[in-house]
């Protein structure tokens, strides 16, 4: 089922009279098991919008439905919500507390009133699913390096067991190791627990390779939802939101132009180069 | 819930106010304070808001944005009210079980409603006014005295004005973690308060850390720019006193001994003005 | 400018007791030369002593072993210190934890202030300071209300304010947009052509690295490789063995030549490309 949103916006007021609208008539649909990279600059508002998806803010126009239920309706329980739609924020070792790693995991879980074992199996189920195994469980999470205590605190927000899992720019601050690790560890997640992964993020280098579906963000609306090899026909578009498509398409891009018939819609440097030695026929191969 | 507090913060623009010697702000809102204790009948505290109003007008800081900051002390401003409402001896205007209403209870709590009031309001105008540097340097310049003493005024002044600085950037980081420990199903909203305390552990540790990861940071920072405390260093804009920050000194003296005045002669006015 | 000798530097892990529990060796004997007048970009993944090199080299840390001399002055020398770190500006990765005042122009007046520059002199420093970063017209603002790029800015403004013959930036767009990354690295080129001051950048992005004079991989507390950035990024086999980026043609074109297509091994730019295919065509 997933979520649905129906025509949001949202307002912030800043203080003297000043208004800033956030979010302007997005609709969209994030279905179950599907993998999508939202994308947009600093302040397009896709930060406010993944905030609504849990009900951490109110949209001040508009619904949200979660599995067919209006998550701001009578009665409806928002914790759950935040167990089956989980947020992963930016930095997120920054929300580490507890006295040693596998405490801190059992939060979550705790919070949902489980039992202390049921809470123990979640917890170390997790953090075996990025990668940590039992001996760091009774680390102190401060002692762990930056890509650890990132790791750490996404198991925090798996363990409540979430149907989708949203992460808010999981790669900031990375080095190039960090970052691969990270993105390689939610891919293998999302084949893993069938789940929905929204992956927020201004790098279209970082996501295009693993998502299914791009929602572009510009200044509160929703401009583009579609798959990847559609968004980035439009990178002329795309850059003068600030954004751009991966490098290689402007590389094959570069070479169609200079006369040679190579495929533009390729994602990934493997595809360059089958279709770049595809054109190159038989003159190409050294050997021959 | 943060974004509300505006005391202690600077608010940029172009006045009169604005462009006093901090030194002259310093000693004025002192003095101020002072006389907000020396007043006790109405025709003091019409005093003291005039003087006030009259300064807000001069700052160019919009009221509303000033009256803004003091919703966040509104709570403490009510208990105090209610306690020396119900708790001050006297007579008894209204009784329910064993609290009473009494008369001088009331008059006090009103009295020492317009005081708090007045003290946030004048202060935080001085905060809004000068900014954090400015402040630092006539605490500096006006503690001079105290270095005799061997009282290190210089690195009193800059901790204060670094702990006024990262007061905005700490706030947004408590709502930030908050919100984070919200996603992982922790509530905040408890109305027990053995729970309520214990909730607040997910929020104060990391904040707790990070407050101390942000002073190394910034103090191995302040190195690398040279800083070695107060010792032959040099300002910008040192503070010297021009014609306008003497005239300034005469109207707070000249209004501080208004507020003197009204105190001796409070019992020969006329009602109300002598309440 | 800078002359580094065999420097070796450990940090000591205290236990409880206060003794020694743990010696990390984060600089293994490196030596480095930097001209001045050059960019030099410093790439390398996490824990491979980059950090650790740059405050050395602002005389914030001291070698366990070997020595670091700048402008011809011996870090150690504790005369010297200040002379050092005021010619040897630093900056480092969070611009929010390195600025210490509440409106732009006094923040950038501290350095100046420290160095006891008289106030008259330090009004028109801050003026071309900020001027020469394209932030004067923010001058009267508070930097809580700066992006981050801006923010950024005003602290290289602040080091310039101290006229520094070498900067030293530590990470500077770890934490920023793509925007504020290009903004800062805007400003530090142009600092570098138009006023001869050396730059030594740190990062992990290796588009930074480009434009360089030369850049230097860092691995394991010593130098990798180094080089121009043609020659480092054709080594394209050990780059990604030390887990770092090359730019897209330089991947792709060394996947094509795996593939055995005759083209050179030091493509850098997407014309260059086109061209060696050209050229393999015909």
């Amino acid at each position: 089922m997933g979520l649905k949103i129906e025509d949001i916006s949202f307002t912030y007021e800043t203080g003297t009279a000043m208004q800033v609208r956030a979010l302007n008539h997005i609709s969209c649909e994030i279905p179950d098991d599907r993998f999508i990279g939202l994308i947009g600059h600093t302040g397009s508002g896709k930060s406010t919008l993944v905030q609504m998806l849990n009900g951490l803010l109110k949209p001040t126009q508009g619904r949200i439905l979660f599995n067919g239920e209006d998550i701001h309706g009578d009665g409806y329980d928002r914790k759950n919500l935040r167990a089956k739609v989980g947020l992963v924020f930016q930095y997120p070792e920054h929300q580490l507390f507890e006295a040693d790693v596998l405490s801190d995991v059992m939060f979550g879980p705790r919070n949902l009133g489980l039992s202390e074992e049921e809470c123990r199996k979640r917890a170390s189920e997790s953090l075996f699913m990025v990668g940590m195994g039992e001996r760091f469980f009774k680390k102190s999470p401060f002692d762990l390096s930056g890509g650890e205590k990132r790791r750490a605190a996404i198991a925090g927000v798996l363990a409540m067991h979430p149907q989708i899992l949203i992460l808010d720019e999981p790669t900031a601050g990375l080095d190039p190791r960090g970052r691969d690790e990270i993105l390689g560890l939610i891919s293998e997640m999302k084949k893993k627990l069938r789940m929905t992964i929204v992956l927020v993020s201004h790098s279209m280098d970082d996501v295009a390779r693993y998502v299914d579906q791009i929602m572009v963000m510009n200044n509160g609306k929703l401009v583009y939802n579609d798959v990847p090899s559609e968004v980035f026909r439009h990178h002329k578009e795309l850059e003068t939101m600030g954004l751009s498509a991966p490098q290689v398409i402007y590389i094959m891009e570069y070479l169609k132009e200079r006369g040679l018939p190579v495929n533009t819609e390729v994602l990934d440097i493997q595809s360059a180069a089958d279709s770049i030695m595809a054109c190159m026929g038989p003159a190409g191969r050294g050997r021959s | 819930m943060f974004e509300n507090i505006t005391i202690g913060q600077y608010y940029q623009t172009r006045s009169p106010l604005h462009s006093l010697d901090p030194r002259v702000k310093l000693t004025g809102t002192l003095l101020y304070i002072i006389s907000l204790f020396i007043v006790n009948c109405a025709a003091g505290y019409l005093l003291a808001a005039l003087f006030l109003v009259c300064m807000i007008r001069l700052s160019h800081v919009p009221f509303r944005y000033i009256v803004r900051g003091m919703r966040a002390i509104l709570f403490l401003l009510a208990i105090t009210m209610l306690f020396n409402m119900f708790l001050t001896p006297g007579q008894v205007l209204w009784q329910a079980g064993p609290l009473h209403l009494t008369r001088e209870g009331l008059t006090f709590a009103v009295k020492m409603a317009f005081r708090l009031t007045f003290l946030i309001l004048g202060s935080s105008l001085m905060t809004l006014t000068t900014t954090p540097t400015q402040l630092t340097d006539a605490m500096e310049s006006l503690m001079r005295p105290l270095k005799v003493l061997h009282v290190p005024v210089h690195e009193i002044a800059m901790m204060m004005s670094i702990a006024l600085r990262f007061i905005p950037i700490l706030m947004e980081e408590a709502d930030k973690i908050m919100k984070a420990q919200m996603a992982r199903c922790a509530e905040f909203d408890s109305k027990h308060l053995m729970k309520k305390i214990k909730s607040m552990v997910p929020l104060l540790v990391p904040l707790f850390v990070s407050a101390f990861r942000r002073a190394n940071d910034l103090a191995m920072a302040m190195e690398a720019r040279c800083y070695r405390g107060g010792e032959g260093r040099t300002r910008m804009n040192p503070l010297i006193y021009r014609t306008r920050d003497w005239i300034a000194y005469g109207v707070v003296f000249g209004f501080m001994a208004a507020a003197i005045a009204l105190r001796v002669f409070s019992a020969s006015l006329p009602f109300p003005l002598n309440l | 400018m800078i002359k580094i000798r065999k420097l070796i530097h450990d940090y000591l892990k205290h236990d409880e007791d206060g003794a020694v529990s743990e010696e990390i060796r984060a600089l293994a004997g490196l030596d480095l030369d930097v001209k001045p007048g050059e960019f030099i970009v410093i790439l390398g993944h996490n824990g491979c002593g980059k950090s650790t090199l740059a405050k050395h080299i602002n005389a914030l840390l001291f070698p366990s072993e070997g020595e670091v001399w700048v402008d011809g002055m011996n870090t150690v020398d504790g005369e010297k210190l200040w002379d050092i770190r005021q010619e040897a500006g630093m900056i480092f990765q969070n611009p929010d934890n390195q600025i210490i005042a509440q409106v732009v122009e006094e923040d950038v007046a501290f350095g100046p202030e420290n160095i006891g520059v008289p106030g008259e002199k330090i009004r028109k420093r801050v003026e071309e300071s900020l001027k020469s970063v394209g932030m004067l017209e923010y001058r009267r603002k508070s930097p809580g209300r700066l992006s981050g790029g801006q923010k950024q800015r005003v602290c290289i403004a602040g080091v310039i304010a101290m006229r520094p013959k070498c900067i030293i930036m530590d990470e500077p767009t770890a934490m920023l947009d793509p925007s504020g990354r290009v903004e800062v690295l805007k400003t530090a080129r142009q600092l570098n052509r138009e006023e001869g001051i050396t730059v030594i950048l740190i990062t992990h992005y290796m588009e930074e690295a480009i434009e360089a004079d030369r850049v230097i991989v860092m691995d394991k507390g010593k130098i990798a490789l180094q080089g121009t950035p043609r020659e480092v990024f054709s080594r394209v086999e050990e780059m990604k063995d030390l887990h770092l980026d090359v730019p897209q043609v330089s991947l792709l074109a060394w996947e094509l030549r795996r593939r055995g297509l005759k083209i050179p091994a030091d493509i850098l730019t997407r014309e260059e490309l086109a061209d060696a295919l050209e050229k393999v065509i015909s």
